[in-house]
């Protein structure tokens, strides 16, 4: 029985390594930016590196280093990042209302690489997810981010410029190549629910900072959804 | 590596893993009411949503570059491709047109 276990982890690790790729893959020529335009605000490449594996969050990074060229203190920058990242509370509840049961410190390692593609890539997955799938995933696209910073500190554009523009399409890419199956699967709820959350998100994104226009978009979707849904339910 | 520097990035790193980590050892969704568990089993299309609008028409020199791009990506993953084929084509195929145009 024991064996059985192991071997049913170990494929899902496995599993979760192989889907990380295209996070890892889409991160690429964001890490690169990101690594190129660390040097050129006078961090150090420890430093730059350091903060890819020790924050690891694109938006927030992006912000330190445009906050640090304006002469911005820590507190700022700390600050700052927690309202950005503040959104992640959210996927991580969504994250432990799906995945399978796993013991504290486990949850506590994959916790670690929760990223925005990382919980879109294993959300979608059907539930109940296991938890080495998640942490397959978030190693894959832990070891592109911060070994393309680096990358990008030392070389630059490492990429030819016409492969590097395109390239900024990969994420979105990725985002659609995750909703797809679940629109063909489920229908129309998938779709609904997409379309509110973009729409939204389109409008509070006007007003909220990043981070919370995401996370606003997103309650306020299954909160008219439900709302709706029960409604319709009342009156059949 | 200069000290502030190095507080700044582990305070960063913190204030990041907080949110990313309580839910999971701190929240037990077993014992909530039906329609909450619902509305978590929800957040996942929503937020993909979210995440792909209005981003994409930005993700490109032009408008229209990006939203080609998520037409590409569309057909590509409805005929089924895994994930990575789906992101490899939508680049390549934008590379071609940028190429020739």
């Amino acid at each position: 029985m024991d064996t059985t276990v192991h071997i049913e982890k170990d494929h899902s690790l496995r599993q979760g390594l192989t889907a990380g790729l295209s996070i890892a893959f889409g991160y690429m020529p964001v890490a690169i930016t990101f690594g190129l335009l660390a040097g050129s605000t006078g961090l150090t490449v420890v430093e730059a590196v350091l903060m890819s594996m020790i924050v690891f969050a694109g938006a927030a990074q992006y912000m330190a280093l445009s906050m640090i060229a304006v002469g911005a203190g820590a507190v700022e920058v700390i600050l700052a990042t927690f309202i950005v990242n503040f959104r992640h509370l959210l996927m991580s509840a969504a994250i432990q209302e799906r995945a399978e049961p796993s013991s504290k410190r486990y949850r506590a390692l994959f916790g670690f690489f929760l990223t925005d593609e990382v919980f879109a890539v294993s959300s979608v997955k059907e539930a109940p997810i296991k938890a080495p799938y998640i942490l397959g995933v978030g190693l894959v696209a832990y070891s592109s981010w911060v070994g393309f910073t680096a990358a990008g500190y030392f070389t630059g554009a490492v990429l030819p410029p016409v492969l590097q523009e395109s390239m900024g399409i990969a994420l979105y890419a990725l985002f659609i190549a995750l909703l797809v199956p679940s629109i063909k699967e489920a229908g129309r709820p998938v779709l609904i629910l997409a379309l509110m959350g973009g729409g939204l998100h389109w409008i509070f994104q006007l007003q909220l900072a990043t981070g919370w226009a995401i996370m606003a978009a997103t309650i306020t979707s299954v909160i008219i959804y439900e709302l709706v849904e029960q409604r319709g339910e009342r009156k059949s | 590596m200069r000290e502030e520097i190095f507080w700044m990035i582990l305070g960063m790193g913190i204030v990041t893993y907080i949110p990313r980590l309580l839910p999971l050892i701190a929240l037990s969704t077993e014992n909530w009411p039906d329609w909450l568990r619902r509305m978590l089993s929800r957040v996942p299309y929503a937020v993909l949503g979210a995440l792909i609008f209005p981003g994409i028409m930005y993700a490109q020199e032009t408008i229209w570059y990006g939203l080609l791009g998520g037409v590409v990506a569309f057909f590509i993953s409805y005929r089924g491709a895994p994930l990575i084929v789906v992101v490899a084509g939508t680049i390549l195929l934008l590379t071609g047109v940028n190429l020739v145009l």
